[in-house]
């Protein structure tokens, strides 16, 4: 197809903007979607894992023949048929899908058994005997730094100690000596789990032409489309995955996960379809959450509220394996300084290994933690210095086309706009100290990624494509990897390529997530998908607009540059009465140029970084958030309620805004949960008794989240600066919103009764015990009281863009003192 | 999802023949009524019976009779209980605990007569059966550890219902009837201090109603502490029903606690504090202090158990001043979520 001039560009939308149900919405309002476990196929055979009863034990023996003997039962299988490990990273293979030598936490999968319904498959795990040698247990991060053995890997940093590192972006001690204050805090946030509604749950067969396929509710089609072909050791063109709509995900279907090689693997074997899905209690295992984060956060500040340096430290409980661990001991730290102007930065960040389901990415991956740290402690500075909270952070507010200390190169931002409306919406100026004993307004700021600028496997191709074909009825089929997780990608497909052609986005079929028919995307994560798929859609979009012009052009007696794609139909931009229907210009276009397809594909812009280590924290543009809680503390008994949330959001441009509030407001809903109970937490036994190390609420009563009789009334507000990198200036919406809720609500409760919980989740029973440390003069906080000696390595110095340097490490003393 | 045990079913029609399956199939056989309880427990295999006897089919249990007091039959489900008119205005208590049990999904299947004999709970045995193996299972279930108090030789599960303890405080009794005969029991005996055995009820006993006594000149509340506003078992039930004399003198009160042991009860020296005093903000905070004396909450379920402690004589007062007529409705909002 030959490219002639383009077309012109629309000044307003027909699409882009306006309120619309999202093309999925009627599936699933009316209960057609089919999710994994929707699926039924003949012959079909179920699959139930037997987990590991001890925290940390060596797999001694493993007898099935019982199990293998009962009636129903088709195969077990056991750690022996699978010899190669995986990981999401490749810096982190130290997963089997069943156990080989050793399981590292209870639920540890060690045996898989596979019969003709799960109620048999269940009753014949029992028949699995399994001896087991226990081993000593590490419960927490500082546990493990004091008991390097036994080691849970034998990789790793040394002892137990998963990754290590550090950074130093300007001499920051020197910036601290010469700061007007210093303050240092130490903060807590617990760990928490994404629970979705949907369990994890997979189906794999093989296809007729005797090629594996597996649907699966999988946020990562395409990383596991790797791993399964790698673990089975199968040419990846002989397997095919099909990511199901998933019923949310968050970050807990990022991974690939055991059960999914397990029914891969049987179905190979027996030629049979196999599924498998998991109960909620194991979802909780297969876990991925939030990284339970200790942190030490020392900052200067000038007397006017202005920072010049900040020495942030984070120490992460990582759980029994790598996961996404290595990305998320760099989100700790990373995007810290996109908010607010820091002219050095030093961070240094461990992961540890410990007896418990594996963490990873949670909404927000790895940035929640530091960002309840950082927007707390601004609070104390404000307090301390004076100076009112917004006003101290409008002031700082990072600038856009900035670079930050590390190299991070913030594009387009309208964090000011967002901190002013939240400010105006909450009444923050009229009503702040003047809501009466107990109630509190807080304040709060955040951002996060459009999509991470590098993929998690090095490579130099695209991180999305989209090819788009053209029926002669008007159909318009988008093919696309990107997944469907409840977050609305499928819509934003159909409405960018909607608006590029001018029609309907009911003329749009989209076809997803399937990695043996739609070209690739990277996974629904980062929230990439709007910015990746995004501008690969436009692209490839926009080239069969070139083509659909060029031959519409001729008929309308007019120049292609002329052409405009609106309403369903063509015109003649200088003549209106110039017309044709969109299908009459596929007709002439097909007449003319043979069968309309286009390829669109997407790369995210090199980052500025050069030091090693710079690739994570760079994306094509940030999102920034605001957000004012308000709360009542009851002083009798800390009871904390929250009325009423205000946030603004900078999303640079709403593409369906029913679709992105709803979005914000899920976020808020996760946020306010965390901020407030949620909690995946372990009970060790009295060791004199019991080695055991277990989950404490592994079910859906007892681990807390919000009902909807919980959550309060949320005003939001999309602030719209359309960013260059961003199709139609759109930037990500599923996760930012979520991250200054937490701080916000601590930010509050401060306000209405003056205490200081520096710990997530903030608990009743914490903020009663703060404001008795208040009643008896003590410091009204409650929070961590001490950070272990953690032993970083030297950091990797790097000189700030403002003093010289050009993204690189300056290696060794020498190039210190050359700073 | 989670397997359910193999279980014979039978599905009588009547009390009579229901008490004859009972007394035929022994220990082995339970009632089943709305399952809300049986069936998650039945799938963590706390109970795996042999038999299940159903009661829905039972009419006669789904009765509900106004006399001098009211006669509500143990299989109405608790959604019934509470779009009774009667329950609703003249014991308020009631209506306002049945109206905080679990969910509106969980009301619309749970009865009664369940929710009166509900199991006891507790975080180391509401837990599946792998999960219980990797603590080596419990005294209550299978072990031989109490986990939550390692020295003690009973089980110090946690009575979960919300009704019990307003029933108590209205001064209702239940009828058990079984092959042998029938008997009335209050409800504040219906219950041992045992988290293993924790009903007096024998297990060929049917509980088929619970009659409480004419309301006239007494007022009732009840107070509910959970994380949510909804879904949450309580994590300490604070019943009163109060007389007044009609300068606002008391002439009898009933307070009752749940939650915060093995089984509901009444706290007598509470009731008799308040006796011939007025309801003045001194009196409140004593009779909540008499009151949290009692609660002896354990580490076995939501929330901190020294908090939890420490916020009831608070909701003592909450329930008190309701009673004494202040406006309550903000607090109420801002702890139940919903208004009562
Ligand atoms: C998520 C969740 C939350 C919950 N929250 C609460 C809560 O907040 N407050 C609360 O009080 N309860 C709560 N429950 C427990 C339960 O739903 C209620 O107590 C309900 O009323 C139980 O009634 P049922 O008919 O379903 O009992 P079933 O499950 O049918 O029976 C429970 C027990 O009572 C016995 N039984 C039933 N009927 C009779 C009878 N007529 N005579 C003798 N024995 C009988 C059964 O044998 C069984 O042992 C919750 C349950 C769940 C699953
Ligand atoms: S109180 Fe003790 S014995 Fe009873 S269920 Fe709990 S751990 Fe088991």
């Amino acid at each position: 197809m030959n490219a002639p001039a383009k077309p012109r560009e629309k000044t307003r939308f027909d699409t882009i903007g306006k309120p619309r149900r999202r093309v999925d919405g009627r599936a699933k309002a009316i209960g057609q979607t089919r999710f994994a476990d929707d699926l039924v196929l003949p012959r079909m055979l179920h699959a139930k894992l037997l987990r590991s009863p001890h925290p940390h034990a060596i797999v001694e023996s493993i007898d099935v023949s019982r199990a293998q003997a009962q009636r129903g039962v088709h195969l077990v299988l056991t750690g022996a048929e699978f010899p190669v490990p995986y990981g999401i990273m490749p810096v982190s293979q130290d997963e089997h899908p069943l156990a080989r030598e050793r399981v590292r936490y209870v639920g540890d999968p060690v045996a898989a058994v596979i019969a003709v319904d799960e109620q048999m498959a269940t009753e014949a795990l029992q028949l699995i005997d399994v001896k087991y040698r226990k081993l000593p247990t590490v419960a927490s991060p500082e546990e493990g730094l004091a008991k390097p053995e036994p080691r849970i890997h034998d990789y790793g940093e040394r002892g137990n100690i998963h990754r290590n590192q550090s950074y130093e972006f300007g001499d920051v001690e020197e910036a601290l000596a010469r700061s007007d204050h210093v303050f240092e805090d130490l903060f807590f946030y617990e760990g928490n789990t994404h629970l979705p509604m949907e369990q994890q749950a997979s189906l794999a067969s093989v296809e007729g032409d005797g090629k594996l396929l597996l649907q699966s509710s999988t946020q990562n089609p395409h990383y596991l489309h790797r791993q399964l072909a790698r673990v089975l050791q199968v040419p990846a063109a002989h397997v095919r995955v099909i990511a199901t709509p998933n019923g949310g995900g968050f970050g807990g279907k990022c991974d690939p996960g055991n059960h999914e090689f397990v029914v891969a693997k049987a179905a190979l074997m027996l030629g049979r379809p196999v599924k498998i899905c998991l109960t909620r209690e194991e979802v909780f295992y297969q876990h991925r959450g939030r990284h339970p984060v200790l942190m030490k956060v020392r900052t200067g500040v000038s007397n006017d509220g202005r920072l010049t340096a900040m020495h942030l430290q984070t120490l992460l409980d990582g759980g029994a394996y790598g996961s996404h661990g290595p990305a998320s001991t760099f989100y700790t730290g990373v995007l810290t300084p996109v908010t607010y102007e820091l002219p050095r930065f030093k961070f240094e960040a461990c992961r540890v290994f410990t007896n418990k389901p594996a963490c990873g990415p949670k909404r927000g991956h790895g940035t929640p933690q530091p960002r309840f740290g950082q927007e707390v402690q601004l609070d104390k500075i404000a307090e301390r210095l004076k100076l009112d909270p917004a006003e101290m952070r409008l002031r700082m507010v990072t600038q856009p086309d900035s670079l930050t200390a590390s190299w991070l190169h913030v594009g387009s931002t309208g964090l000011a706009e967002c901190i002013r409306k939240v400010v105006e919406m909450s009444g923050w100026k009229e009503r702040r100290g003047k809501l009466g004993a107990g109630r509190g307004l807080g304040l709060a700021c955040s951002t996060y990624m459009c999509g991470a600028g590098v993929s998690i496997y090095w490579n130099k191709m695209p991180h999305s494509a989209v090819q788009i074909l053209l029926d002669r009825s008007g159909q318009v089929t988008v093919y696309c990897g990107a997944t469907e997780i409840g977050q609305g990608s499928d819509d934003v497909l159909a409405g960018l390529v909607a608006e590029s052609l001018g029609i309907d986005p009911g003329w749009v079929r989209c076809v997803t997530g399937d990695t043996g028919i739609t070209p690739i995307d990277l996974g629904s994560y980062s929230s990439r998908v709007t910015i990746m798929m995004g501008n690969a859609a436009l692209q490839a979009a926009g080239r069969l607009r070139d083509t659909l012009a060029a031959a519409a052009a001729e008929a309308l007696d007019t120049l292609p540059d002329r052409v405009i794609f609106s309403q369903d139909r063509v015109f003649a931009a200088q003549d209106a009465g110039k017309t044709m229907s969109f299908i009459e210009a596929i007709a002439l276009a097909e007449a003319k140029f043979g069968t309309l397809a286009a390829v669109g594909s997407y790369a995210p812009p090199k980052p500025p970084g050069r030091y090693k280590g710079a690739g994570v924290g760079p994306s094509p543009a940030y999102s920034f958030s605001a957000c004012v809680v308000e709360t009542e503390v009851d002083e009798h008994t800390g009871w904390v309620t929250v009325p009423k949330i205000w946030i603004a959001h900078d999303i640079g441009r709403a593409l369906n805004p029913v679709l992105a509030r709803g979005q914000v407001i899920g976020g808020v809903y996760m946020g306010l949960g965390e901020a407030l109970m949620e909690e995946q937490a372990f009970r060790r036994l009295p060791p004199k008794l019991s080695s055991a190390l277990v989950h404490r609420n592994p079910s859906m009563l007892d681990y807390k989240s919000l009902t909807s009789l919980d959550m309060p009334e949320v005003e939001v507000a999309l602030i719209e600066y359309p960013d260059p990198n961003c199709p139609y200036g759109a930037k990500e919406v599923g996760q930012g919103p979520l991250l200054p809720v937490m701080p916000a609500l601590a930010n509050a409760i401060h306000d209405a009764v003056g205490v200081r919980i520096d710990e997530i989740p903030i608990t009743p029973d914490k903020v009663l015990r703060a404001l008795e440390k208040k009643e008896k003069g003590e410091a009204p906080r409650v929070g961590p009281e001490s950070f272990p000696s953690v032993p970083y390595p030297a950091p990797t110095f790097v000189l700030p863009p403002w003093e010289g340097g050009d993204g690189n490490e300056l290696k060794g003393q020498e190039g210190r003192k050359a700073a | 999802m989670m397997r359910m045990p193999w279980f014979g079913w039978q599905s009588p029609a009547t009390i009579a023949e229901a008490a004859k399956i009972l007394a035929g199939e022994g220990p082995q056989a339970m009632l089943i009524a709305g399952g809300t309880d049986l069936v998650p427990n039945m799938k963590r295999r706390h109970q795996t019976p042999a038999t299940l006897v159903s009661l829905r089919r039972v009419a006669e249990l789904r009765k509900i009779a106004n006399g001098a007091g009211l006669t509500l039959g143990a299989g109405l489900t608790l959604t019934e209980i509470v779009d009774s008119a009667a329950v609703r205005e003249k014991y308020r208590g009631f209506w306002q605990a049945a109206a905080q049990v679990a969910s509106p999904h969980l009301r619309n299947m749970g009865t009664l007569g369940g929710n009166l004999c509900l199991d006891t709970r507790c975080t180391y045995y509401n837990q599946s059966l792998e999960w219980r193996k990797a603590i080596d299972y419990c005294l209550k279930k299978d072990g031989e550890t109490c986990w939550v108090a390692t020295a003690s030789k009973r089980c110090v599960a946690v009575s979960s219902t919300d009704s019990a303890p307003a029933l108590i405080s209205l001064g209702a009794k239940v009828k058990l009837v079984s092959a042998q005969g029938e008997r009335e029991v209050a409800v504040a005996d219906l219950y041992k201090n045992d988290g293993i055995d924790y009903l007096v009820r024998k297990p060929e006993e049917i509980l088929t109603e619970v009659v409480l006594p004419d309301a006239q000149g007494w007022r009732s509340t009840y107070w509910k502490l959970r994380r949510r506003g909804s879904f949450d078992f309580p994590v300490l039930g604070v019943a009163a029903a109060v007389k007044l004399a009609a300068d606002g003198t008391v002439e009898q009160a009933r307070l009752a606690l749940g939650a915060v042991a093995s089984r509901p009860f009444l706290v007598d020296k509470g009731g008799e504090f308040l006796k011939g005093r007025k309801l003045t903000d001194e009196a409140i905070a004593e009779a909540g202090a008499i009151v949290a004396s009692r609660a002896k909450p354990m580490d076995n379920t939501d929330l901190d158990l020294y908090w939890r402690k420490d916020v009831v004589g608070s909701f003592v007062g909450h329930a008190l001043r309701e009673i004494r007529g202040d406006d309550m409705r903000a607090m109420r909002m801002r702890i139940a979520r919903q208004a009562l």
